[in-house]
């Protein structure tokens, strides 16, 4: 009986031995292999962060860049601007993409942190457009219509105060928005709410896609997001300062002229001047070849002034 | 012949071994402890970042349990009440929880005695592979599948709402009921089935007599493990409830819940700022209400045992 169990418990343990030095030289070997990888290849990485809203764009200029000079390699990750900035002053990215500027705040904590100044490039404009349905009859909205319907006691809940019975929708309208961490939410809220804040009960979502393609499906719905994002399913309303001056459409021309009411720019953040390869980057997204991937995604680019 | 066995010992077994042994036993040994010193640690982490919150003006508890204002990043007046995420965590748990609680019982019911062996091994197999589908697929499942369908089926104008979480939190829980559930069954000694038969009772009657009631600590276990699933579940609710600070007044209102709040804002809140400090306490309060769940469990469990 006891040796029996003796015997047992010897195999268990050298079953336990076995697995334990098959996981011990399975590691050795693993780590062997990649360090040989990471001597093959000496691409110097820069990560970027930051705005949904510039994602798309972002990853087109990485993409292009990848072409150009092929000892970079540009990492690009979303998150909303002010997971960018956040990662920005805890020093974890090259660059922030930025839909709204720095606070003072965040400026603040960064000189903090690094001793830095973060820098800023104006890289492009982006029309913010209010979606509706595209059964939606209503085509033009003033910024004070659009603040009773969003802001925290504002008091348009219903299509019919805005004169208009949209097919397909029993009456109220449904706010979408975005979730707080957005460039696109700050935005919205110091340019058309005045900084007051947003009604509770707003369906708040991730992406500035999510917002077009869930306005797209339910006739319902208001929201806004970058005008790169239209499709055929929404339509964009023109909007106007004030009742009785006239609206404008989100275009191109409208938002170099400053015509449109809510356009906005679109920031990168390095802190501190930007040294060597993330310099080169920046001055080549500056550049023709980088604008012009700015007006492909959408957006508006920099007026050129001389090019060099 | 323990006696010869023990003088025998030191000829058969080398120092080494015996020293890898005991080493092997005190490995394991911290394996098990490890279990408790996480839990300890996670808790002391999440309330060492959320506690001092409690010193702050801005912040009161009562306003934090009971306001359903929830303006974490308000630049004119900052108010942190998490009544309406309490609301909405609990209504699609609930929710999810009485679809799932009877499917996946008698899933477990049907797979345990009622099925054959080679419909059992493929519905056993198809089960697990449902509970291995990642939630971020539920979420999205949720957002575009399901939102259509239940705005076609119950004309709800918006289909990202508690329902739509809930059958998705529902659909999620059920492979986990069905699976504890089962494995409660099944652990019944046949002894108990045989008795059964012989006495003549139908196999409804066994199933409704004899294993329901001496399963049910078991049963209560998948059915409590479903629950935990479903409050802690993140990413799908983020994606099909809409996301919408409201109390729901019916099963088409969005609602949002408290892990999809922490999901959305922790990225953005600065380490240390308040925003920060207070989605730890709803870390916290999450950490008590599954605490207060699991307490609740094991004394009901109790219970049934002293029966």
């Amino acid at each position: 009986m006891n040796a029996n169990t003796q015997y047992n418990r010897s195999t268990t343990m050298a079953a336990c031995l076995l697995a334990a030095s098959v996981t011990l030289s399975l590691a050795t070997f693993g780590c062997k292999k990649s360090d040989q990888a990471g001597g093959s290849t000496k691409k110097t990485v820069i990560s970027v962060q930051g705005s949904d809203t510039m994602v798309n764009e972002s990853q087109a200029w990485a993409e292009a860049y990848g072409k150009v000079d092929s000892t970079v390699s540009i990492e690009v990750g979303g998150g909303g601007s002010g997971v960018g900035i956040a990662a920005l002053i805890n020093g974890t990215i090259d660059i922030a993409n930025a839909s709204r500027d720095m606070k003072v705040d965040e400026k603040a904590k960064a000189k903090a942190n690094s001793g830095k100044d973060p820098v800023e490039f104006t890289v492009g404009f982006d029309a913010l457009a209010v979606f509706v349905h595209k059964d939606n009859p209503l085509t033009e909205i003033t910024l004070g219509q659009l603040a009773s319907i969003y802001a925290e006691g504002g008091a348009v809940t219903q299509w019919s105060d805005l004169g208009v019975t949209v097919p397909g929708c029993d009456g109220s309208i449904r706010r979408v928005s975005r979730q707080s961490n957005s460039g696109t939410y700050e935005f919205f809220r110091e340019h058309v709410l005045n900084k007051k804040d947003f009604k509770l009960g707003s369906i708040d979502l991730n992406g500035s896609k999510e917002v077009v393609d869930l306005i797209g499906n339910t006739p319902c719905a208001i929201g806004y997001s970058g005008m790169g994002y239209a499709n055929a399913k929404v339509k964009m309303l023109k909007v106007s300062m004030k009742p009785g001056e006239p609206a404008h459409e989100p275009s191109v021309a409208n938002t170099l002229s400053k015509k449109y009411p809510i356009a906005r720019p679109l920031f990168l953040y390095t802190l501190g001047q930007p040294t060597e390869q993330v310099k080169k980057y920046i001055d080549w997204i500056l550049g023709p070849q980088g604008q012009k991937i700015v007006e492909e995604s959408g957006y508006v680019p920099v007026p050129q002034k001389s090019a060099p | 012949m323990l006696a010869r066995t023990g003088r025998r010992k030191p000829s058969t077994r080398s120092v080494w071994v015996v020293w890898i042994e005991t080493a092997f036993e005190w490995v394991i040994r911290l394996c098990g402890i490890s279990a408790i010193l996480f839990v300890l640690g996670i808790f002391y982490f999440v309330f060492s970042k959320a506690a001092p919150i409690f010193f702050e003006s801005e912040f009161s508890i009562a306003e934090f349990l009971f306001s359903t204002q929830w303006y974490p990043t308000s630049e004119v007046n900052v108010r942190y009440g998490v009544l309406a995420l309490i609301v909405g965590t609990l209504s699609v748990t609930l929710l999810s929880m009485l679809i799932a609680v009877p499917f996946g019982l008698g899933a477990a019911i049907f797979v345990s005695e009622f099925c054959g062996p080679k419909l059992k091994e493929s519905l056993k197999i198809v089960i697990e592979l449902l509970a291995a589908i990642p939630s971020v697929v539920w979420g999205f499942i949720g957002l575009t599948v399901m939102k259509t369908i239940i705005e076609k089926t119950t004309g709800a104008e918006m289909g990202l709402n508690v329902l739509n979480g809930g059958i998705i939190l529902a659909l999620m829980s059920v492979p986990i009921i069905v699976s504890i559930g089962e494995d409660a069954l099944k652990a019944v000694p046949d002894s108990y089935r045989e008795a059964g038969i012989a006495l003549g009772a139908t196999r409804w009657q066994l199933v409704y007599r004899v294993l329901l009631p001496a399963a049910k600590t078991g049963l209560l276990a998948a059915v409590l493990l479903g629950v935990g699933r479903a409050i802690g579940e993140t990413m799908a609710v983020l994606m099909a409830t809409g996301h919408a600070v409201n109390i729901p007044g019916s099963l088409v209102d969005p609602v949002r819940t408290l892990t999809a709040t922490i999901a959305a804002e922790l990225g953005e809140a600065p380490e240390g700022a308040n925003h920060y400090r207070v989605l730890f306490m709803v870390g916290v309060l999450l950490f008590t209400i599954t605490f207060i769940i699991n307490i609740t469990a094991d004394l009901v469990i109790r219970g049934i045992r002293r029966k």
